[in-house]
């Protein structure tokens, strides 16, 4: 197990959002969490990667109890973290935003760098662009792109397809599919794009008002039925 | 010549005392209040080492490093409990500069023996130029320079215009953001300092010396808006230039008056200063580009 969340309670100043939340993820596996608009879904995400503390519970990655840690070095233990809306900074170069993600683990630094213009050709071509003037799709590919140079252990994305065109999302999810597997690399996704979540998530968690109430398995996830249930109001 | 004189002197004066203020504010959105007395205390360092012997240069530069240490100091022990806090951080440098101000002034008297204004002056003409004079606005280029070069080249300004971009998100990356913070205070009161130094040799050393650079520096800053280099450079040259007009045509006390009518007219027309203005054209600039490809 890479990333164990026990009983975790958390939120904003005093009004607590995410409500006695377990979850549990295995090396290489691609889970997705999903669930209605404002159910907490980036609010447990924030809490993840340590910009929202903790109120209660624990959480342990990758053999360390994180808890207490901040956010700027649970990234360096090596969790890429890749928010809602993407997050580029958009008045660096897209050469740039992908030196911030070094920061996670600077080893073979360069290595990483070519894999993630293999990943995304689109990056190779606009090295020296600000990054705010870029598409949707250039910007998710950006964000993602930007934790991959830094070589981490899993990856945290938040409604990675949001602001995407619709053709693109597939292609996105190959990309990250292949990611994956190539590397061995662990993704917790929290998506509303059925598509995406059927096409690459081996399981799933459902989150309602802040605490998970269903566990899907692939099967429950690629049944429409079932899926739409949990999507829709 | 002389007009080229004058300029040079308001442009140096300018973008030298505001440019340590100005990093302070586009990093962290605080107005440092004590501003001014940074600049006091780096001037009371340098005096103090230059009357004791100790070559200029280097007393400029201690008084610069020792203003940032001071401000490292007060980051640590006041501002850094007050970011996100604009509001309480204005009155809480305000402070600071009441009891750096008074302090001085029981410790040292209401003013200290000076050193004189070194390299004496050449005349063209009828005009009579200081070499000091010149040397401080060659100065303030390689200033300016060196800061773009820290900004744009160094893995440490990388950090810093993440942060200053979106810092939760700079710190998710794994960019310690307080540290950074600290780190931008600290720089910038070490220009504050370097600015006394370099400006110690030229005025009569007393507590409330920094208001003389405090209207001035403001000034610029607002003008420049939040990009501390674009913004402080042009507000600094457009500011250096009417004031220098004014100056020469009506007098010294035009010249401070026009700097602040103009400053209130800028504002009311591009809110966002100069950054504001430079941050629009380039975004135009970037979509004709692509509108090309
Ligand atoms: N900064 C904040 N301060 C206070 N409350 C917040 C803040 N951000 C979000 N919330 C509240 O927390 C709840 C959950 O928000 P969150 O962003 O986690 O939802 P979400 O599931 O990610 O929604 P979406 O699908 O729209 O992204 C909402 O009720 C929201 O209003
Ligand atoms: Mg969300």
């Amino acid at each position: 197990m890479i990333l164990e969340v026990k009983n975790v309670t958390s939120g904003y100043d005093r009004v607590m959002i995410v409500n006695n939340v377990s979850i549990s993820i295995d090396k290489g596996e691609i889970v997705s969490i999903i669930g209605r608009n404002g159910v907490g879904k980036s609010t447990l995400m924030k809490t993840l990667i340590g910009l929202l503390k903790t109120s209660s519970g624990e959480i342990d990655f990758d053999g360390a109890n994180i808890t207490k840690m901040k956010a700027h070095n649970r990234a360096k233990s090596g969790i890429g973290y890749v928010p809602q809306g993407h997050g580029i900074f958009p008045n660096l170069t897209v050469e740039e935003n992908l030196k911030m993600g070094t920061m996670i683990n600077s080893d073979g630094t360069q290595k990483n760098f070519e894999m993630v213009y293999d990943y995304f050709p689109r990056l190779a071509e606009r090295k020296k662009q600000m990054a705010g003037s870029m598409s949707g799709g250039e910007q998710a590919m950006l964000s993602i792109g930007r934790v991959l140079t830094g070589n981490p252990k899993i990856l945290l994305l938040d409604e990675p397809s949001e602001g995407v065109q619709p053709n693109i999302v597939s292609q996105m999810g190959e990309i990250v599919y292949k990611i994956s597997s190539e590397l061995g690399l662990t993704v917790l996704m929290v998506e509303q794009h059925m598509g995406l979540i059927q096409q690459i998530t081996e399981r799933a968690y459902v989150l309602d008002k802040g605490a998970i109430i269903a566990s899907l398995s692939q099967e429950e996830v690629k049944d429409n039925q079932i899926i739409k249930q949990y999507l829709t109001v | 010549m002389s007009y080229l004189y004058q300029f040079c002197n308001n442009f140096s004066f300018l973008i030298l005392s505001a440019i340590g203020l100005s990093i302070i504010f586009g990093m962290m959105g605080i107005i440092n209040l004590a501003h001014g007395e940074f600049i006091m205390l780096g001037a009371y360092i340098t005096t103090f080492l230059a009357t004791a012997g100790v070559p200029l240069p280097v007393a400029i530069l201690i008084g610069a490093l020792g203003t940032g240490v001071f401000g490292f100091l007060i980051d640590r022990l006041i501002i850094s409990h007050l970011y996100n806090r604009p509001l309480d951080s204005v009155v809480a440098t305000w402070g600071i500069s009441l009891i750096m101000c008074q302090g001085m002034r029981i410790l040292f008297g209401s003013s200290i023996p000076g050193t004189s204004t070194p390299l004496g002056s050449f005349s063209i003409g009828d005009g009579k130029y200081s070499v000091y004079r010149i040397l401080l606005a060659v100065i303030a280029l390689l200033v300016v320079v060196a800061v773009y070069f820290i900004f744009m080249h160094t893995k440490i300004g990388l950090h810093a215009r993440a942060t200053m971009q979106n810092s939760s998100i700079a710190s998710s990356m794994g960019v310690n953001s307080n540290k950074m913070y600290a780190l931008t205070f600290a720089f910038g009161s070490a220009l504050a300092g370097f600015c006394g130094g370099l400006y110690a040799p030229t005025m009569s050393i007393t507590p409330d010396i920094g208001s003389n650079f405090m209207m001035e520096s403001f000034v610029t800053v607002i003008v420049g808006g939040t990009n501390p280099l674009v913004g402080t450079v042009l507000s600094g040259g457009v500011l250096g230039l009417v004031r220098s007009f004014l100056e020469m045509n009506m007098g010294t006390f035009a010249g401070r008056v026009g700097l602040l009518v103009v400053a209130i007219l800028f504002i009311r027309l591009v809110p966002k200063g100069f950054s504001g203005l430079v941050d629009n054209i380039r975004k135009k600039m970037e979509v004709k580009k692509h509108a090309k490809n």
